[in-house]
């Protein structure tokens, strides 16, 4: 009785047990076995134990992995996903050093010292993270300084382009052809970081998002292109 | 037992009748509307019409504690179109129309105070670097700098700006309201909003700025004194309106001379003078005042 009444309220809420019933004087056993461990690749007595060499050429790998997703960017997550700093330090230590042995007059008119890079880059960094997720957007603080550090690259190689210009001469037609690299490559990490962050924001705030990284690439690029050697 | 006519009501003579269409007087500030005819065109600038909507408004928001980060997220609560609205409003001032009432409406932001201040910083420093190459293109004596140390000088003069002189004036309209029951009062966020979005219009002239010539650019320190001096005056004309006179010209006169002090520094001292442009140098210069010459 009390079966055919379970049974039955419990076919209004499972349909398809309707028709099963379960005597209660059957004891159920059997064997439940959970499998202990996670199925990471590297548990913890594994990666104690490996080479040196394996340990520095994973976070190399990853590093260069990220790199060429700036070169191409597509709308992966890898670059989201495991993030890491030491790119964004790379670049940024060569960009600052870089910068240096630009003119500099008895008078301290001159360009950028490399504190003053340093800092322009990261506090930029964080207050257009601060920004983005004051406005609403669900992306994790270093995720974005990841994302944003990984994208001064294509302006890295346009300093190293622009120092090799200067070898050759300071004239009109260096100054043009500056002008046209650092332009092109602002608007190459503009476009590349906006890519990896326009997604993680409210849709109606997108163009409050960008504007700020805009505005951080074209002071970066201006110190570029204001750089005159000795 | 009272008889009926006991119980009848009778209409007090000595009573007012009040009908439910006029307006009531009530002896409180929000809702007093005055019926001297000089007052009528000030409700527009004051908004009474929705002063009650925003008040439960104001105090919906802001209740997350100040060591949260949603407390600071309900200051960037803005959409594009808002922020755009906001600086559309500060750069064609409706005569008549306070910014506060009409586009803040009891939500300011930190978005646009903050950011137009750093693209202001940031332009004023790069269009003085680029006028005075321009100025000083031809000279052989002239190498270019850079003239970085410049961004840092600007970066203060002008987060001072925005940030302790609002921070004076809603010192000074709080003192003042304390004494005087004044009917418009603004909280410290919405005075540095209206303060950072009508910096808004320097930024096309400071680009302009570029152009070397002494005429166009007091024209145009001219004009946008104008336009965001508008802005700040009716903001805060209905706020010292009902004080001392002397006091409530006296704080606006103060407001305007910062503001132009403001601009009229910046130009002096991030842009070179345009020189000279002569030939031969017998041409002598009357009292130090310059020739303004076209330049090549």
């Amino acid at each position: 009785m009390a079966a055919a009444e379970g049974s039955g309220a419990g076919g209004s809420l499972f349909p398809g047990l309707a028709d099963v019933s379960i005597s209660q004087d059957i004891p159920v056993e059997g064997e439940i076995t959970v499998p202990v461990g996670s199925h990471s690749p590297d548990e913890d007595y594994s990666t104690l134990d490996e080479p040196v060499k394996d340990t520095i050429m994973r976070d190399l790998k990853a590093v260069g992995k990220k790199f060429v997703h700036v070169m191409y960017p597509r709308k992966s997550s890898a670059l989201l996903r495991d993030w890491d700093l030491w790119g964004p330090l790379v670049l940024c230590v060569s960009l600052a050093l870089m910068l240096q042995g630009g003119s500099a007059d008895s008078k301290d008119d001159g360009g950028p010292q490399f504190a003053e890079v340093f800092v322009i880059i990261w506090f930029g960094a964080v207050v257009i993270t601060l920004n983005s997720k004051l406005l609403g957007g669900t992306i994790s603080f270093f995720q974005s300084l990841c994302v944003l550090g990984y994208c001064v690259m294509p302006l890295t190689v346009a300093m190293l382009v622009c120092r090799l210009v200067l070898l050759a001469g300071a004239g009109t037609v260096s100054f043009i052809i500056r002008l046209i690299v650092v332009g092109a490559m602002f608007a190459w990490s503009t476009l590349a970081s906006t890519a990896f962050l326009a997604d993680s924001q409210p849709p109606n705030r997108k163009a409050l998002v960008v504007y700020p990284i805009f505005l951080f690439y074209f002071v970066i690029s201006w110190m570029i292109l204001t750089f005159t050697p000795q | 037992m009272a008889t009926a006519d006991e119980l009848k009501f009778q209409a007090n003579p000595d009573a007012t009748t009040i009908s439910i269409d006029e307006p009531v007087e009530i002896p409180k500030n929000q809702h007093s509307h005055r019926q001297e005819p000089g007052r009528e065109e000030d409700d527009e600038l004051l908004g009474t019409d929705d002063s009650d909507k925003t008040e439960l408004l104001a105090g919906q928001k802001k209740s997350a504690p100040f060591w949260t980060f949603d407390y600071y997220q309900t200051f960037f609560d803005v959409d594009t179109y808002q922020v755009l609205d906001r600086i559309k409003g500060s750069v064609f001032p409706v005569p008549g129309k306070n910014f506060v009432r009409l586009y803040i409406r009891s939500n300011p932001d930190l978005y646009g105070p903050f950011w137009i201040c750093a693209t202001l910083v940031f332009t004023i420093a790069v269009s003085g670097n680029l006028s005075n190459f321009f100025i000083h293109l031809g000279k052989p004596t002239y190498r270019y700098v850079p003239e970085f140390r410049k961004v840092s000088i600007a970066a203060t003069t002008i987060y001072a700006y925005a940030w302790l002189v609002p921070l004076a004036l809603w010192g000074f309209l709080m003192w003042r309201n304390s004494k005087v029951m004044n009917i418009v009062s603004y909280s410290f966020l919405e005075i540095v909003c209206v303060y950072g979005y009508s910096l808004f219009i320097y930024i096309p002239t400071a680009i302009l700025w570029i152009i070397p010539q002494k005429v166009v650019r007091w024209v145009l320190v001219v004009f946008s004194l104008c336009v965001s001096g508008s802005v700040l005056v009716m903001t805060f004309w209905p706020a010292v309106r009902d004080d001392n006179r002397r006091i409530a010209v006296a704080t606006v006169a103060t407001v305007l001379l910062l503001h132009a002090l403001l601009a009229v520094g910046c130009l002096a001292y991030f842009f070179d003078a345009p020189e000279l442009d002569i030939p031969a140098p017998i041409i002598p210069a009357h009292n130090g005042t310059t020739v303004i010459t076209k330049s090549h």
